[in-house]
């Protein structure tokens, strides 16, 4: 058996096994709604719904309207306070905090073993902790308010091997749009992507993290690496203890249902073009096109080394003057990491603006939305047409440090020719 | 369940939850409010041509990207019947059964067969559906476990009930 499957297994009842394609109903560990989702609210009522039945599982989070606004959107966030209250769920993170999944990883809740469910589809991004995480919509969630529980589809694993430490300024968004690039957006529907590999071995958590989170571009309904030293050194940088956690491993005769052996040693700063992101090619490919916009953020590139980086490249040398480059720590913890170690004082004297942590952009809501016609440099996960504003807007998907070398020219850069 | 018939709106691949629901409108909660955007980010003329008991046609993937329900609420609230496609992604697929809308699956769906305008009948508990070409795509027939969520209504109403039972 899989670890996933023998987590899965161990939060589902009454069963001595579980297989691929079987449903389990399994025990949730902790359940979050975003602000994106009154529905959930909705659904809980209409499902006759009137008592949580763990709010101490459950954690709300406003970050995708932080601060709202508009008028509807703080209301929104006034009708969840009101449940919380009403409810006694205490976990309520509101606006400035952060993004759903950062905030979780950094709650010491989130680790080896647990099941964790998110009103958003980039929850596997914290499998990175050796989580089974997944996203799901208001309804399936109002399900677990009311029950405690919700139903899964055992899925089928893919395992993404990957080989060899890039070079600076490489960065694990590189790897994960090179992976993207040439397995594409359907690759992994309804299954789980396991990373394993020598690269792995010397990632940092916020690197991997990254992976995990992209996995969900690729059809994956959760991402998983093996818990090590690096997990259990950030766990309890976090104030976890070990042994709140359960580390299950995977049997040597589990049959994957495919392996991909990519070697990434030698791999160049990598861009995902307009429009979608498995269209992906080398920076250089692209470069000296005219950029309006760069983005540094989100859940997939605003946590404290995306910022680091950006800082190092972007010390001592100006934003260009056509460019509006806005940078979102990814929750309040990095932004003030970001402030301690200087990392906002080089990005502000470089011209960059910073905007309260939170999702910002990346959906097109505010905080820097696109004009039609605007060219963007974006560190988030998705460039579908319209994602951050206009339709007629183009958004490339690159790393933070391809986005600050961007920023610096105002066109688009390999980072290796700034350092 | 009765077979669902209803005239065809084609789609391609990857259509992602931005292009069914754009982003922008996440903050309104009614569905009244909600169905005036189906499908803009793919078809901004959508909304307006788009008649109660129609049915979407597309490729691989379709609602890819963000969890959002507002993509199958916006699709029932403007009387999308059921959305027939090659694959779909698993969010969306969950959700659009939790809320009744017909989602099928027919991985070798030839869409070179089908234009928009045609009218289709879908039969899920044969797995069969009959293009007014003449052309006709076979599927695995729904399992009971969803053939119970649907004829409920959705998970709403089958929870509703199970609520009250306790």
């Amino acid at each position: 058996m899989h670890a996933l499957e023998k987590l899965l297994l161990a939060k589902a009842s009454g069963k001595s096994s579980v297989k691929t394609g079987e449903i389990v109903e399994a025990e949730v560990d902790l359940a979050e709604v975003n602000d994106l989702y009154l529905q959930v609210i909705k659904s809980f009522y209409e499902m006759g719904g009137k008592k949580v039945a763990h709010p101490e599982r459950v954690a709300f989070v406003f970050d995708h309207y932080s601060p709202p606004p508009t008028i509807k959107a703080a209301d929104n966030q006034k009708q969840m306070r009101e449940f919380c209250e009403k409810m006694g769920i205490n976990m309520l993170y509101d606006i400035g905090e952060g993004v759903c999944h950062q905030l979780l990883a950094e709650s010491g809740l989130v680790g080896p073993g647990k099941v964790v469910i998110e009103t958003d589809s980039h929850t596997t991004t914290l499998g990175a902790l050796g989580s089974f995480a997944t996203g799901v919509g208001a309804t399936d969630l109002a399900i677990i308010l009311l029950t405690g529980r919700l139903w899964f589809k055992v899925p089928s694993i893919v395992n993404i091997n990957l080989d060899g430490k890039p070079p600076f300024p490489v960065m694990a968004k590189d790897v994960i749009l090179h992976v993207l690039g040439k397995l594409k957006q359907d690759a992994a529907i309804y299954q789980a992507i396991e990373f394993t590999g020598s690269t792995l071995s010397s990632m940092e958590m916020d690197e991997r993290f990254v992976l995990c989170n992209m996995s969900v571009e690729m059809g994956a309904k959760t991402a998983y690496i093996q818990p090590d030293e690096i997990t259990f050194g950030f766990l309890e940088a976090m104030g976890a203890k070990r042994e709140d956690f359960d580390v299950l491993t995977t049997d040597e005769d589990f049959a994957y249902s495919i392996v991909h052996n990519i070697d990434v040693g030698d791999l160049k700063p990598q861009i995902a073009l307009p429009g979608s992101v498995d269209n992906v090619t080398n920076v250089e490919e692209v470069e000296g096109t005219p950029v309006t916009q760069v983005f540094i953020g989100t859940c997939t590139g605003g946590r404290l080394n995306d910022i680091k980086v950006a800082s190092e490249i972007l010390k001592g040398k100006s934003v260009a003057k056509n460019v509006r480059c806005i940078v979102i720590p990814a929750s309040k913890k990095v932004f003030k990491d970001a402030l301690k170690l200087g990392y906002v004082q080089t990005l502000i004297d470089a011209g960059a603006v910073f905007v309260t942590p939170g999702c910002g952009p990346c959906l097109g809501a505010h905080e820097g939305v696109l004009a039609p016609g605007d060219v963007c440099v974006s560190t988030s996960s998705r460039n579908f047409p319209g994602r951050m504003g206009s339709t007629q807007a183009s958004i490339y998907i690159a790393s933070p440090a391809t986005a600050a070398a961007s920023a610096i020219i105002g066109r688009i850069t390999d980072p290796r020719k700034i350092l | 369940m009765d077979a669902i018939k209803g005239v065809v709106h084609i789609f391609g691949d990857n259509i992602d939850t931005d292009q069914i629901y754009p982003g922008r409108y996440l903050e309104l909660t009614e569905p009244q409010d909600i169905a005036k955007h189906a499908m803009e980010g793919a078809d901004e003329a959508f909304p307006s041509k788009v008649t109660p008991g129609d049915i979407i046609v597309a490729g691989k993937n379709f609602g890819c990207g963000s969890s959002r329900e507002h993509a199958v609420i916006t699709l029932l609230a403007a009387g999308v019947k059921a959305v027939i496609a090659k694959s779909f992604a698993r969010i969306f697929y969950r959700n659009a059964i939790n809320r009744g809308l017909c989602v099928v699956e027919i991985p070798d769906l030839d869409l070179s067969k089908i234009q928009d305008g045609l009218s289709v009948s879908v039969d899920v508990r044969e797995g069969r559906a009959a293009f007014s070409n003449s052309y006709e795509a076979r599927f695995v027939p729904f399992s009971e476990h969803i053939l119970e969520i649907f004829e409920a209504g959705g998970v709403i109403p089958l929870y509703k009930s199970k609520t009250e039972e306790r």
